[in-house]
């Protein structure tokens, strides 16, 4: 190369650029030329083929939603499924006066004078051509009214869609949950390519948890419409056959729950007029037998969708029945948790099989006059650890308290899972609290409060003062008592099943903890005193269990009532009521080979012996087959 | 010699400087490039609002990231072209270290590795478009130009590595974007002309490899463009509906969001790829030439702005972008019509979505830095 060529020459290679830009330029008019005359060949001379096609019968593509997938009870009783219904929807451009059309709806009864400003709101944000749903279920009786009147209304149909609906919906509320509207938050967060077409989700329970099995995944249909978005069903069928097939949607996974429905029905009716909860369990998988909160609610309502009237009373009733008292209500356990404690205390050594106390009715710190009362004014006499759990001796326990200390107590409630997250297969469980030096430090801000006191240790001796725990903890805690040891997650999905192959998963139970109680003498005694509470001479519960025909073991609680809520000041009576102590109760059945484990709590019960026990009763008979024996 | 008016304009040699031009000036904008992409940004939005079904929440979120875009270009508009030149090795190498990356380690979405996400998820390939242009300006910068075989060979492999890994994405359509950007700053640098006939001539071959390349997706698409109506998978029914969306808009159209193709929801893609076609079927043949007028003016102006530069690297860089420019809104535009294939390329500055925006208008911002930072001596 020489070096002459080597060296720029600016000139020329400016005027050899320019030369390469205006080439450019000469190609891209060319080109854009091109697209300028298709754009002419479309709109000029073929405008009126392309006009008439736009204006003529159209395809195009509509998605298909996925059938839901059931919900069904260990036995296979359908408890949330699918039903065909009519609903009421208005297209906004087709319709000459919305207001007037909606006053008209309103005087026929298919819609509710106070949702029309809701209503409104939803045209305005709805494409004008698309249709609003007006009235989800329509009764037969509606459908008839309307039908005569249809001419008056253009713009106005009905259409059949699936609708969730739930048979026993009161009995099952809060375990299955129910599907609702889809809101303006579960647009922003759910795919939209897979709600298309889909107006409902999960909103709680099972229906939320498992959101993404039950759901499954929509098809896709062509139709052929007209120039207003109109179907047009069998018409043109030969402009069908140039298109794709149309895709199947396919649908959701069915869930077999562990609930078994009788057992929900019994614990429902034993709830019936109280606030309170039922968790009973299968203590050897998790499996969730039965789990009701009273009041319930009729989920079929937020399915179908209710009047503004309905929600807001459902929201405002003081007994709050759209609470999951089951997995959310966190509840002072008190003396439910001694069984668990006696252990904590023999295995630390605080006590001895063979120890006795003798109880005045009242127990004092040393260097202390505060006198923590029993339950018992007259007090025990002289008791043994069985004799304190068979009677439930408070005294026996606030003195042990003080050589286990409330870190070993933690430290033990722990392993029975006490303050912590159960793992349930559900969403929005609380986690109560299992109180600590720790915690106390973590959880305060002021340093004077961070303290721990020894009068803090007696009262958590009996379950009382910062404890709190949620019947399905409890029901846990007993159950891991029933096992000797071995905790295993709670859980409510049984199985799956692919609906369309038929083939079912189980879901295998999952053992998340075991408690470090060595010795099996101490499981011995204390299940033994356990099993003393509900058929022993003396036990708490001996009414209830005395006559069961099967080894029952229980440990009544009693928590006290700290805060009334404030709208009940005006009630005399009410205020008497709801500062009555909360009843608890724990069990499992059989004693030799545990099937079932259960936590009652009834809300300002008083009693845990006379009025959770049975309840408690009641729901081991119908899961052990006794009901039909007793009659 | 005396401008007149018009050639004031076009040129930006208007003789008294007003306040506004002053301001304009020491931003380092260039009046009429800016004004005609605003324009084209406002006249898009406007089409976008009737595609989005009128919806004012996606237009927003549209019009932020426009406004990001825009401070990204009046940036890059402020950075000299001999800064950007000393950087464009470092840019370009960690641009394939990040492609390198994605297809080891990068996010899948609709069934490609095209996305990584440090902090941010991003598309590194949105960086090749800038560096690839820049890599081949900044290497025959000192050549003598018309560059000889050897250096030819030498750019042609900065060209083939990015876009193969971005091929292998796969992502198709950008790479060849890419590989085109590249390829125009040979052309531009003085690529003899019996070399250019020749690589025409193996677009043949050319093709064949592609065609291998291709999923069966896009051959179907290809097959699809030959004979739309008669298509057994149904890749002819976007090319159908978007025929007829532009045709039935006549000479006026049916009016801002009256578009029955559009609002109807015949026509597929209608915010992004398709959105040309929303724009025939509602402003008809004078709106989408009021549009395509605006786009030449934009182009235009940018192989001006390269006409004047007084470097290779600023001249060649200018060029490119301004003829991918050119490229994207040709490619777009002729696929919607139905005269080539359907390859996911947006209309610029109209379609829906944020990254190729930013990267367009970063674009514009070398166009502008290159005009203002001009030395004032002649060469």
């Amino acid at each position: 190369m020489s070096l002459l060529s080597s060296i720029k020459d600016h000139h020329s290679e400016r005027r050899l650029f320019i030369a390469r830009v205006i080439l450019a330029s000469v190609v891209a008019i060319i080109l854009l030329g091109i697209v300028v005359a298709r754009l002419v060949q479309l709109q000029v001379f073929e405008y009126e083929h392309f006009a008439e096609r736009s204006q003529g019968n159209r395809i195009r593509i509509e998605p298909v939603p996925p059938i839901r997938g059931l919900v069904l009870d260990r036995q296979g009783k359908v408890l949330a499924e699918n039903l065909p219904a009519y609903q009421l929807e208005l297209i906004a451009e087709q319709v000459p006066d919305i207001d007037e059309t909606l006053a008209r709806l309103t005087e026929l009864g298919l819609i509710d004078a106070e949702d029309i400003p809701r209503l409104e709101t939803l045209i305005d944000a709805t494409p004008h051509f698309k249709p609003v749903a007006l009235n989800l279920r329509m009764t037969p009786e509606e459908i008839a009214n309307f039908a005569i009147q249809r001419p008056r209304f253009p713009g106005v149909d009905f259409r059949p869609r699936l609708v969730r609906h739930y048979r026993d919906g009161e009995l099952v509320a809060h375990a299955v949950g129910y599907v609702g509207a889809l809101s303006e938050a579960d647009l922003e967060s759910l795919e939209p390519a897979r709600y298309a077409g889909t107006g409902h989700t999960g909103k709680t329970g099972v229906e939320q948890s498992f959101e993404d099995n039950l759901h499954g995944f929509p098809g896709y249909r062509h139709i052929v419409t007209n120039a207003r978005g109109r179907v047009i069903p069998a018409d043109s069928r030969e402009l069908l056959d140039s298109l794709p097939s149309d895709a199947q949607p396919s649908p959701g996974a069915n869930v077999y729950l562990s609930i078994d429905l009788e057992l929900q029905r019994v614990a429902t009716n034993e709830l019936e007029g109280r606030r309170g909860a039922v968790v009973a369990m299968d203590p050897w998988s998790g499996e969730i037998l039965a789990l009701v909160s009273a009041p319930a609610f009729d989920p079929n309502l937020f399915a179908v969708g209710m009047t503004s009237a309905q929600f807001s009373e459902l929201q405002q009733n003081p007994d709050r029945p759209l609470f999951n008292r089951a997995v959310r209500g966190t509840y002072p356990p008190g003396s439910t948790i001694k069984p668990m404690l006696a252990l904590a205390a023999l295995e630390v050594g605080a006590t001895n099989l063979t120890r006795k106390s003798v109880c005045y009715g009242y127990f004092s710190l040393p260097n202390s006059t505060h006198r923590y009362r029993d339950w018992k004014p007259e007090g025990h006499g002289e008791v043994d650890i069985h004799d304190a759990i068979e009677q439930s001796c408070d005294v026996y326990f606030y003195e042990i308290s003080q050589d286990i200390g409330i870190d070993r107590m933690h430290h033990y409630l722990d392993q029975f899972g006490l303050g912590r997250l159960s793992g349930v297969d559900m969403a929005g469980e609380k986690s109560g609290i299992n109180p600590s030096r720790e915690w106390k430090r973590r959880n305060f801000s002021n340093p004077a409060d961070q303290r721990w006191f020894h009068g803090e240790t007696v009262i958590a001796s009996i379950g009382q003062g910062y404890m709190l725990a949620t019947p399905l903890q409890l029901a846990s805690a007993v159950a891991t008592v029933a096992t000797r040891g071995t905790r295993f997650r709670p859980h409510l999905v049984a199985a799956w099943e692919d609906p369309l192959t038929g083939e079912r998963t189980l879901v295998r139970p999952e053992r998340i903890g075991t408690v470090e109680i060595e010795n099996e003498f101490y499981w011995d005694n204390i299940i033994g005193a356990m099993q003393g509470v509900m058929q022993g001479e003396r036990g708490t519960a001996r009414a209830i269990g005395m006559n069961a025909p099967y080894a029952m073991a229980g440990k009544s609680g009693t928590a006290q009532v700290f805060s009334v809520a404030q709208e009940d000041e005006y009630n005399e009576d009410e205020i008497e009521e709801r500062l009555r102590d909360h009843a608890l109760f724990v069990s499992f059945a059989p004693v030799e080979d545990p099937q079932i484990a259960v936590a009652v709590i009834v809300e300002n019960g008083s009693s845990g012996s006379r009025v959770a026990a049975p309840i408690a009763r009641a729901v081991m008979d119908q899961y052990l087959g006794v009901n039909d024996a007793a009659d | 010699m005396a401008l007149t008016d018009t050639q004031r304009f076009v040129t930006g040699k208007a003789a008294p400087l007003t306040d506004f031009t002053r301001i304009l000036r020491r931003l380092n904008i260039d009046g009429p490039l800016f004004g005609g992409l605003l324009l084209i940004c406002a006249l898009g939005l406007a089409v976008l609002y009737s595609a989005v079904g009128e919806s004012t929440r996606l237009t927003m979120n549209q019009f932020i990231r426009l406004g990001v875009a825009v401070v990204a270009m009046l940036i890059v508009a402020q950075i000299p072209p001999d800064i950007m030149r000393r950087w464009t090795p470092l840019g370009y190498a960690v641009g394939l270290v990040l492609l390198v990356f994605v297809l080891t380690s990068g996010d899948v979405g609709q069934g490609a590795r095209r996305w990584l996400n440090i902090g941010i998820r991003f598309q590194p390939s949105e960086i090749m478009k800038l560096a690839v242009p820049m890599m081949a300006a900044w290497y025959l910068h000192d050549k003598s130009l018309p560059p000889k075989i050897g250096q030819l060979l030498i750019v042609g492999v900065m060209i083939v590595v990015p876009t193969v890994l971005i091929a292998r994405q796969p992502d198709l359509g950008t790479s060849l974007l890419i590989a085109a950007s590249g390829i125009i700053v040979i052309v531009l640098a003085g690529l003899p002309m019996r070399l250019m006939f020749g690589l025409a001539v193996s677009a043949v071959p050319g093709a064949l490899v592609l065609w291998n390349f291709m999923q069966d997706y896009q051959k179907q698409r290809v097959l699809t463009l030959l004979d739309p109506d008669s298509d057994p998978l149904g890749a002819g029914y976007n090319i159908i509906q978007s025929k007829i969306a532009i045709g039935s808009g006549g000479l006026f159209g049916k009016g801002w969001t009256n578009g029955s193709q559009a609002q109807l929801e015949f026509l597929p893609e209608r915010d992004t790829d398709f959105i040309f076609a929303v724009m025939g079927e509602e402003f008809g043949l004078f709106g989408v030439l009021s549009l395509l007028v605006l786009y030449a003016f934009v182009i235009g102006r940018g192989l001006y702005i390269a006409t004047q530069a007084h470097d290779t690297y600023s001249r060649l860089l200018a060029g490119s972008i301004s003829l991918t420019f050119f490229v994207y809104v040709f490619v777009n535009t002729a696929m919607v019509s139905g005269l080539i294939p359907v390859v996911g390329v947006p209309l610029p500055l109209v379609s829906f979505g944020g990254t190729s925006m930013v990267t367009l208008l970063a674009g514009f911002g070398i166009l502008m830095s290159i005009h203002s930072h001009r030395k004032l001596l002649p060469h």
